[in-house]
């Protein structure tokens, strides 16, 4: 299947610590953007062709450099304080499945702190071979590209660190550096591109969007014999959903946009999708840029204005999550145009879990009695946002509404999940099929944790919020031994075990000829 | 008065300008670059009174460190505890004696050997640990080595040869008051001499070094930040600039 080793597992829940080695990952990195792709972002593409550099790229490399760093306290301070203690070493589950020395967090900050440290500092400047100091070398950049894309931002070593060195902020840093010197990444660049131009990640544009809804009712339809809207573009609604593009199409994440729509149905609040923010996921974050970012996300806030909303909610994606809880306030706020009564925005559990409470859904649990369930706790949203009004919401909302609609369910670990939680390899811009065998060795610990559970527990099923988390294991996983379909979402279970008692939805389908009556 | 006491004074007044100018220009840094965006780590608090108490623990208690590593947290503390409880001892040096220090005073006494303590665990590390081995630069060590030179020195004083700490007291006493260093100057003991060259190159390399993270922690948003972001907007000045001229991009802006 590969020309690499798959990590063998043992059941046993974690994983050995391997002995550091050298070079194990060293490469040439991902497919590199093409000029077209950098000129959509705004990057420079003055080079020639993808692989080749920028004039001057040391000059401008360094000039990016100072920018960010007088731009971002986060990055400053973390180059600066990290001691070298090595608490983070034996945290990233990059490190853990390949031993590649430079997949240890701090030496993979290190790549870029060695530049700081040579370029602007005291020590580095007189004395660059005692605090070890390089110059900044072609050599340097492709390291640079090849190791800052086998980090999926899942901020676990950020947890670990006495002073919260985040290496996710210094691998987005590199990567907005090496975006400005022509190596920026293929996969990212090319779908913010086309979020830009079509208005989604995977480039489907509006005609696709509405025949695939039309389908999704009619296969409610036959599936449970009642109508269920799946409502785009309809202003006046109540709520805008923003659900990542591949719950349009891809599996498992379509039955999670059933199980939303069943939930609206059945909560007889009127919502619509948009055919303007039909993604929510946000890549500008993976590579760094503040104003890609924020362009990305002023879609949203136009959908919203335009569609006349009240409320915006997000579907299940951990990065857009951590976008939409952390971010969107500051990128494309204020909302004051919206009902301030609810949070803005707010994420489709945290509407669930209210309906649930509030007895308004009813339930039939055995529906899943087919499964023992576990889950996995995305990255980003374990570790980048919340859910609820306390600090932890965002661990007990999700196993709350799994709870509420299944009988079966049995955690991991407790050394992987919560804010401990294992990334499933594939988040930050790598679920790409040019960095498969890093996608398949990263996997490694959260592998070995769900294996635990099958092995002990009978656990049969995953259920997963994150549309990254959902594609790549249900790629990657079956390595190990896994199915495809043992990887479930949360409102998949949840449309499986909700009871449609409203005969027909509140909100009626638009005329279909358009005619004003 | 000796030359050695001459330039030992000048040498700590040198050092004490550096660490706290030194140290003051990092902070001002700090304290003056934006952090554009709200990236605490979660779970985390949603009050700043939370906040105080989430920085407290990890300043006082090394709660992350204590999760991520034992017995690296416990010889760190050790480390840290220790050398507080050193230089409060050391205070007797430059204020009057009073209860409370005269109390203190035997803890701070016997700190010096559990300081050095965790201080060979911790160096023990980056030779038998590889990944520890691997991340571990010069400077890292030699860090380490003069922390060391400075408690064994310091041990000996207490220990082994015993040291005019009267006159070393009247020495700083008059280097606070301007008096040019007391009347007598230091004592011309080899050890004390070496102990005190130590501490002033601590002082030096403390601002252009790792040792940073004491004032840097507090600086860490992951660490100090509110996690209130849909409570309430939190926008830096350049991203409010970009809004303020409807521009997209930070190279459209008009300076």
């Amino acid at each position: 299947m590969a020309d690499y080793e798959v990590p063998k597992l043992t059941g046993e829940g974690y994983c050995e610590v391997p002995a550091v080695r050298d070079d194990v990952m060293k490469g040439k990195g991902p497919y590199i953007a093409k000029p077209d792709f950098q000129t959509a972002l705004h990057f420079p593409a003055d080079f020639d062709a993808a692989g080749s550099l920028v004039p001057n790229w040391k000059e401008r490399a360094l000039d990016k450099m100072a920018d960010l760093k007088g731009r971002y306290r986060s990055l400053q301070v973390f180059l600066d304080i990290c001691v070298k203690c090595g608490a983070c070493t034996d945290k990233c589950h990059y490190f853990i499945g390949t031993s590649d020395a430079k997949n240890m967090p701090v030496a993979r900050q290190d790549l870029l702190r060695k530049v700081y440290r040579r370029y602007f500092t005291f020590a580095g400047k007189y004395f660059p071979k005692l605090v070890g100091a390089t110059d900044l070398t072609e050599e340097v950049l492709a390291d640079w590209y090849n190791y800052y894309h086998q980090c999926s931002q899942c901020r676990r070593c950020s947890v670990f660190c006495p002073y919260g060195i985040d290496t996710a902020e210094i691998s987005m840093a590199a990567r907005e550096i090496l975006d400005h010197v022509g190596y920026g990444q293929k996969y990212c660049n090319e779908i913010i591109g086309k979020v830009f131009k079509i208005g989604n990640n995977l480039g489907l544009p509006g005609p696709a969007l509405f025949d695939t809804v039309e389908g999704l009712e009619e296969d409610v339809e036959a599936d449970t014999g009642i109508k269920v809207r799946f409502p785009l573009d309809e202003d006046g609604a109540e709520v805008l959903l923003v659900t990542p593009s591949a719950d349009f199409f891809a599996e498992p994440h379509i039955d999670g946009l059933i199980g939303y729509a069943k939930v609206f149905h059945e909560t007889g609040v009127t919502w619509t999708m948009s055919t303007i923010a039909s993604e929510a996921g946000n890549f500008g974050m993976f590579i760094g840029s503040y104003e890609t970012m924020r362009r990305v996300s002023l879609r949203v806030r136009e959908a919203a204005i335009k569609h006349k909303v009240k409320r915006i909610v997000f579907g299940e994606c951990g990065h857009a999550w951590r976008v939409a809880y952390s971010f969107l306030n500051t990128l494309a706020g204020p909302f004051d145009f919206l009902d301030q009564r609810y949070p803005i925005p707010q994420h489709i559990l945290e509407f669930t879990w209210s309906h649930i409470q509030a007895g308004n859904l009813q339930i039939d649990k055995t529906e899943n009695d087919d499964k023992v369930l576990t889950f996995h706790d995305s990255c980003n949203v374990a570790r980048g946002s919340r859910m609820g009004d306390y600090p932890g919401g965002q661990f007990d909302i999700p196993r709350h509404v799994i709870r509420a609609v299944c009988n079966n369910f049995v955690d991991m670990p407790a050394d992987t999940i919560h804010d401990a939680t294992f990334c499933c390899g594939g988040g930050g811009g790598l679920l790409t099929d040019d960095l498969m065998e890093i996608r398949v060795k990263g996997i490694q610990p959260r592998a070995e944790a769900l294996k635990h559970v099958t092995t002990h527990n009978g656990v049969t099923h995953m259920a997963a919020i994150c549309a990254i988390c959902k594609s790549q294991f249900t790629k990657v996983l079956p390595y190990y031994g896994f199915t495809m379909d043992q990887i479930v979402s949360v409102h998949q279970l949840v449309s499986n075990a909700l009871v449609l008692q409203r005969q027909v939805s509140v909100q009626a389908r638009p005329d279909e000829d358009g005619d004003e009556d | 008065m000796t030359f050695v006491s001459i330039l030992y004074g000048l040498l700590f007044w040198a050092a004490t300008l550096i660490l706290i100018g030194g140290v003051a220009v990092k902070v001002r840094q700090y304290w003056n670059t934006p952090a554009p965006l709200k990236i605490p780590t979660t779970p985390a608090p949603v009050t700043q009174g939370g906040v105080v108490w989430r920085m407290f623990r990890e300043v006082v208690f090394f709660q992350s460190l204590f999760r991520s590593n034992k017995t690296l947290w416990l010889f760190a503390f050790l480390f840290h505890i220790s050398l507080w409880l050193v230089l409060i001892r050391h205070s007797r040096y430059f204020v009057d004696m009073n209860e409370l220090l005269v109390f203190l005073q035997p803890f701070g006494r016997y700190a010096g050997f559990t300081m050095v303590l965790g201080l060979v665990g911790l160096w023990a590390r980056r030779f038998l640990v590889d990944r520890v081995r691997y991340i571990s630069a010069p400077s890292d060590h030699l860090m380490l080595a003069l922390l060391v030179a400075i408690g064994v020195s310091g041990l000996m004083m207490s220990f082994v040869a015993h040291a005019d700490v009267t006159q070393v007291k009247a020495f700083f006493g008059g280097m606070l008051t301007f008096g040019f260093f007391g009347d007598a100057g230091l004592p011309a003991d080899p050890i004390v001499l070496l102990h005190l060259f130590l501490v002033a190159l601590l002082m030096i390399i403390f601002p252009i070094s790792k040792l940073m993270h004491a004032p840097g922690i507090f600086f860490s948003p992951t660490r100090n930040q509110v996690d209130n972001p849909r409570e309430k907007r939190h926008v830096s000045g350049w991203a409010l600039e970009l809004e303020r001229q409807g521009k997209t991009y930070l190279d459209e802006l008009k300076k």
